[in-house]
């Protein structure tokens, strides 16, 4: 079983990004369940939600505690708060900036991949709707889901031009995809 | 059809599939979604029911009895204090026999406000007259809402369907959901014997006095009692048609062997099985659990049967009877009436949203298995706030 955890504040999407990869991984013929620690729903406030990827049922509902890999949808947590806790060592960490990786406060024994999502967002859709960008952006740097799977949840959630538009920024992810470590 | 969707979207699918007459409901979090989305398909003509946006609960439970009484299949959903200021007419309608099907989204009590989900709310009410079934996953919550209208009819009980709120409203997981061709199969159009007609009147809910009122008690409890036969046989029927869903009163996991044996209801049961896998092959203890999923009426037989040869019982549950210990706990030692039973502790965890981990699970077995003397404890109290108040 793979598990994610995704981080931002609310109003970036954290729930809709973690549904779309459950989404696109349910498409893939996996099991897959995902799921918001409720809370401080309040925009701005920090937030989380939760993936879990398995090949057979999935039955646990705690949090995730250990996840594989992370989500951060706003860098700023990366300094105000422990998002980082109980990454599995060997964990990769998704970061939504324009900085590279090596600038990051991310521990060395963690892959780091980048995406300037929020610049994509505008340049492809035309409004800051970067959680689409990120959820590219995982399944290329990741391969857990497929892109093309990614694209399909997309589409069949925000159907009409702006699917269409989103799902074509979920695709230019891709080629603005840093990594290290 | 194998769809992933919203526990909440899943459910309402469930009801629009029983072709509801009427639903009726007044918005509380975290049951909220089903009734929007029940609104939706009654405006977009998907589902052929009158749909009222009610301006409480009290009145969201008063209509449903309304349209209960005058023949219709009603459904409504609510959570928590709603459930709470439904309760006079949550009696009423058990009372005056009407088959009203009702989702509650469990949900934590106030004082403190608390919008988590643990499950005092359902429990609290678990004297109204009312069928309870618990549920541990989002697909047994769509298989249970169809189950329950035929369980209702057929008894002229009503039922409620309690699914823990967020933990299975919120999460996203894969569900099949039926066809309408094999529902309406399963589940005919509702058609009462007695229902109120201007054209042929009658009155329901008549006053009864001393000279007859305990026997209505009496009548209902005993058809309370007898209908743990019907919902089994439901779940059999269901399941033959359904592939699933066949889980009567109670689910056994690992019992036959158990030294130890943890008792639940609703999603953690999830989290536990995984739980007792761990334990018996990294640890050897052998550990098992019974999911109770029908908590009203109790089935008191088939608990003691699961548990009669265990060395010690752990009831992990979402509530507490404030001044004694967990109510679960307390039913399964009644199962035994007086008879030698096993040690039964209470284990009061994950109330007003506090997360139940597979690691405190393992713990409360592990120190069973060590010490099976009978006790009541909390799980899962957060030290910096007791100020030294450990008792």
């Amino acid at each position: 079983m793979k598990e994610i955890r995704v981080h931002g504040r609310g109003g970036m999407g954290n729930v809709t990004a973690a549904e779309l990869l459950a989404q696109a991984a349910f498409a893939d013929g996996k099991y897959a369940q995902a799921f918001p620690s409720f809370g401080a729903e309040r925009q701005g406030a920090p937030v989380v939600a939760f993936v879990r990827i398995d090949d057979k049922p999935i039955r646990t509902r705690q949090q995730v505690y250990e996840p594989d890999f992370l989500i951060v949808q706003d860098a700023g947590l990366l300094y105000s708060s422990d998002i980082m806790e109980g990454l599995k060592p060997g964990g990769s960490v998704l970061v939504n900036t324009n900085r590279p990786g090596e600038e990051l406060p991310i521990g060395k024994e963690f892959k780091i991949y980048t995406v300037p999502a929020l610049q994509v967002a505008y340049e492809v859709i035309g409004r800051p709707i970067f959680n689409v960008v990120m959820v590219g952006a995982f399944a290329c740097a990741t391969g857990l889901v497929e892109l093309e799977a990614v694209v399909a949840a997309i589409k069949e959630r925000f159907p009409g031009e702006l699917g269409e538009k989103e799902a074509e920024a979920t695709r230019a992810a891709c080629e603005r995809l840093g990594e290290c470590g | 059809m194998r769809v992933m969707l919203e526990g909440s979207r899943a459910v309402a699918e469930a009801v629009r599939l029983c072709r509801p007459n009427l639903v009726c409901a007044y918005p509380i979090t975290p049951q909220t979604h089903i009734v929007e989305d029940l609104s939706q398909m009654v405006a977009d003509g998907r589902l052929d029911a009158g749909y009222v946006l009610a301006e409480s609960e009290f009145g969201a439970a008063s209509i449903v009895l309304g349209g209960s009484a005058v023949g219709g299949r009603a459904y409504t959903a609510t959570s928590s204090q709603g459930l709470l200021l439904m309760a006079e007419v949550i009696f009423n309608i058990a009372g005056l026999r009407l088959p009203v099907v009702m989702t509650c989204a469990n949900r934590a009590v106030s004082a403190p406000i608390n919008i988590w989900n643990d499950q005092q709310d359902a429990v609290s009410i678990r004297d109204s007259g009312w069928i309870q079934l618990f549920v541990e996953d989002n697909q047994e919550a769509v298989d249970t809402h169809i189950q329950a209208f035929k369980i209702a009819e057929e008894l002229m009980i009503p039922v409620m369907v309690c699914m823990d709120g967020y933990v299975l409203t919120h999460t996203w997981e894969p569900v099949d959901l039926p066809e309408q061709d094999e529902v309406d199969r399963f589940l005919p159009l509702y058609s009462p014997a007695y229902r109120l007609d201007p054209d042929d009147p009658f009155t329901m809910g008549s006053m009864v006095g001393p000279d007859a009122y305990m026997e209505t008690r009496y009548h209902v409890h005993m058809d309370m009692m007898e209908a743990r036969a019907v919902i089994r046989r439901v779940c059999e029927e269901y399941s033959e048609t359904f592939g699933r869903g066949g889980t009567g009163v109670i689910d056994t996991y690992d019992t036959k062997d158990a030294d130890v044996v943890l008792v639940s209801m609703g999603s953690v049961l999830g989290t536990m099985r995984d739980a007792v896998d761990e334990l018996r092959d990294e640890e050897g203890l052998k550990v098992g659990l019974i999911k109770v999923r029908c908590f009203r009426p109790f089935p008191t037989g088939a608990v003691h049967d699961a548990i009669k040869e265990a060395q010690t019982v752990g009831v992990i549950e979402k509530d507490i009877s404030l001044g004694l210990e967990g109510t679960l706990c307390s039913e399964m030692r009644a199962a035994f009436c007086g008879e030698e039973s096993p040690e039964i502790s209470s284990f009061i965890m994950g109330l007003g949203g506090r997360d139940i981990t597979k690691g405190d699970i393992k713990q409360v077995a592990r120190d069973l298995a060590s010490n099976p003397a009978c006790r009541v404890e909390f799980r899962g109290l957060r030290e910096d706030l007791m100020d030294g108040d450990e008792r």
